[in-house]
This record gives structure tokens, C-alpha cells and sequence, in this order.
């Protein structure tokens, strides 16, 4: 009989456990439907020699990143220091999302260029098919070409420690 | 100093202009009427509380684009959405689709609603079993229509007379007894 008077105590600590964990989360990041999924296929210009083509078919049995950034976007200066720490364990295929080449090509020079290679995004089509809403954002990709995780914002020193390094070594196992 | 300032006005009309023709609409006014439908009921990743027929993101504007593209290229509104949730998720669509993993958000308020109706009607319920549990003795209906006013004193019963009277007396008398131990 006494139980009852524990209804709203219960009801109480049940919604507040919901708002803790409903306050702990980004509403900014969208879990992504395409992780676990194949990467959608592009064929995209270099950005040193346009005429040279480069996709995904050629990165097959491969484990790499594809790291979209434009000279534009504050974050991607902010997070390239990682990227290129990154790019000593891993092949980074840097892809720049609707940017000026020559702004581009200012803004590796002065920040340094670790990307194995740089692919350009012009109108943001190959964007549209990875569900890119911000750059940067980065997608771990394995050797079947199946994307692993994204990175949703910039790389953060704890999100490369904790996340990319560990799962990394993972797939090149 | 005048040709400056025609010049100036020139400049600023070129300007305005330009602006105008900037935003690239479909020629077709019936089409885009259609593209704003579909945007509607599509949320904006960039600024969520925003639709994409509402945001002016670029991300948006190229959202936009693509559904224009896509119905031009003869796709249906069940095909383009689909294309959205292939890349953003179910997170795109402003209503939510009814499967599992989302059954407690549709049926959640109707499930609270039936759940408050059976405790109303049991509260409800155990209250009017309270109230016939005690029934009035006719006495006391008849000193309640004395002080409602429907009878007068004369009608009512000795014994029902007595009763706060008599009710007085015993106050009264345990008064002097309390007086009477102090």
C-alpha cells in the first residue's frame, strides 16, 4: 500500500534519466545511413593536374579517408594539424568541397599538404551522395570499399586517439 | 562630380538587378510550386528547426536543386525522398516513419491517453462506491432539508430535533468535566 506513494518519485527519476541522456547528446550529429554501406562511387579531377581522374574504384584494397575541407571553412584549418597526423598511419585522400582550385591551392600551400592526394568537389555533387552537411567531415573507408565511420566536424584530438587510430588498426588487420 | 554620382547610381542599379536574377528558379512556375511541396516536408540539416523549402542554407539551395533536377528528370516525390533518406537518414523527413524502432513515438500519447482514462475512470469509480457506502439516515435528510430551507423546524421529527442538541449538550458537558479536572 505504501508502494504507492513511490509512483511519482519513480515516474519523476524515469524522466529525469531520459532528459540526462537526451542533454549528453549532439543534435547537431546525424547519425549517418550510410556507415556499413558501400562507398558511393565518384570519379573526380586532381587538383594539381585536372585532367588526371581519380575514384573510388581505384582505392579498392585499400583501407583509407576521405577528409572533405575547403579553404573556406575555419574548422578544417583548425582540425589539419590531426588530419595530418592522421595521414602517417593511414592514406587520406583530401576532398575539397565546393572551393576556388587557386583558393585551394593557396591554402594547402600555406597550411602544408599531407593528403596523399586532393580531389576537387566543385559543385558539391560527390558531397550530396556522402550526406555531407558541413565541412569537414571526414569517412573512414575499408578494403572492400565499405565506409566504417564518419567523422561528423572536425577531428578532434580525443576523436583520433579514441576512435580513428583504434579502428584503423583494426581494419588493417 | 555629377557624372560620379550617375555613375554611382548606375553601379548600385546594375547591382540590384543582378541580385535579382541570382536565385536560379525553375521556368516553370507548376514545377516549382511542386518542388516547394516536397522541400516542405524535408528538414535542413544545417538549420533543423527549418524546412528545406524555408532555409536558406546553401545547403538547402543545392537540396532544392536537386528535387527540381529530379522531378525534371521525371522521379517521383516517394523516389526523391528516398534519395534524401539514403544520405541524411530518417532525421530528413519532418514525420517520421512507422516501423519498430519508432512504434513507442507514434503510439506513445494514445497509449498515455488510454493509460490517464482507466485511472480516471478507476478514481472515479472507487469515489462513487466511497459515497453510496454511507448512505444518509432519514434523520439526517431531514435536518438537511431544514437547512436548506425546504422544510420547517416544525416537520422535523423529535428525534432528529435532539440530535444536535443533544450533540451541544455532550460539547458543552465534556467542556465543564475538562473545567472540572483543571
Amino acid at each position: 500500500m505504501k508502494l504507492r506513494y513511490l509512483v511519482p518519485l519513480v515516474l519523476f527519476l524515469v524522466l529525469a534519466g531520459f532528459l540526462a541522456v537526451g542533454l549528453q547528446r549532439n543534435p547537431r550529429e546525424v547519425p549517418s545511413p550510410l556507415v556499413n554501406k558501400r562507398a558511393p562511387e565518384f570519379s573526380l579531377p586532381r587538383l594539381e593536374d585536372p585532367s588526371l581522374q581519380h575514384g573510388v574504384a581505384q582505392m579498392k584494397g585499400k583501407v583509407w579517408v576521405a577528409n572533405f575541407f575547403a579553404s573556406w571553412c575555419v574548422p578544417c584549418l583548425a582540425e589539419h594539424p590531426l588530419v595530418t597526423e592522421l595521414s602517417r598511419s593511414v592514406t587520406v585522400v583530401g576532398i575539397n568541397y565546393k572551393d576556388k582550385r587557386e583558393d585551394a591551392t593557396r591554402w594547402l600551400a600555406r597550411n602544408g599538404n599531407s593528403y596523399a592526394m586532393v580531389l576537387v568537389d566543385r559543385e558539391g555533387k560527390v558531397g550530396l551522395d556522402y550526406g555531407v552537411y558541413g565541412v569537414p567531415e571526414s569517412y573512414v573507408i575499408d578494403k572492400d570499399g565499405v565506409i566504417r565511420y564518419k567523422q561528423i566536424g572536425p577531428i578532434t584530438p580525443q576523436a583520433l586517439q579514441e576512435v580513428l587510430l583504434p579502428l584503423l588498426k583494426k581494419l588493417d588487420a | 562630380m555629377r557624372s560620379a554620382a550617375a555613375a554611382l547610381v548606375l553601379a548600385l542599379a546594375a547591382g540590384t538587378s543582378l541580385a535579382q536574377q541570382a536565385r536560379p528558379l525553375a521556368d516553370d512556375p507548376a514545377l516549382e510550386a511542386q518542388v516547394l511541396a516536397i522541400a516542405e516536408h524535408l528538414r535542413c540539416l544545417v538549420c533543423q528547426n527549418e524546412t528545406i523549402a524555408a532555409s536558406r542554407a546553401d545547403l538547402a539551395n543545392d537540396l532544392r536543386d536537386q528535387i527540381r533536377a529530379q522531378l525534371k528528370e521525371g522521379r517521383s516525390e516517394a523516389q526523391i525522398k528516398q534519395y534524401m533518406v539514403d544520405r541524411y537518414g530518417d532525421f530528413v523527413l519532418y514525420t517520421p516513419p512507422v516501423r519498430p524502432t519508432t512504434w513507442l513515438l507514434w503510439a506513445g500519447p494514445f497509449i498515455l491517453l488510454l493509460a490517464m482514462i482507466g485511472w480516471l475512470v478507476r478514481l472515479l469509480r472507487s469515489r462513487g462506491h466511497e459515497a453510496s457506502a454511507a448512505p444518509l439516515a432519514d434523520a439526517e435528510l431531514e435536518r438537511a432539508r431544514v437547512l436548506l430551507g425546504e422544510a420547517s423546524e416544525a416537520d422535523v421529527p423529535a428525534g432528529a430535533a435532539t440530535g444536535p442538541g443533544g450533540g451541544a449538550k455532550a460539547k458543552t458537558g465534556g467542556k465543564a468535566s475538562a473545567e472540572r479536572r483543571s
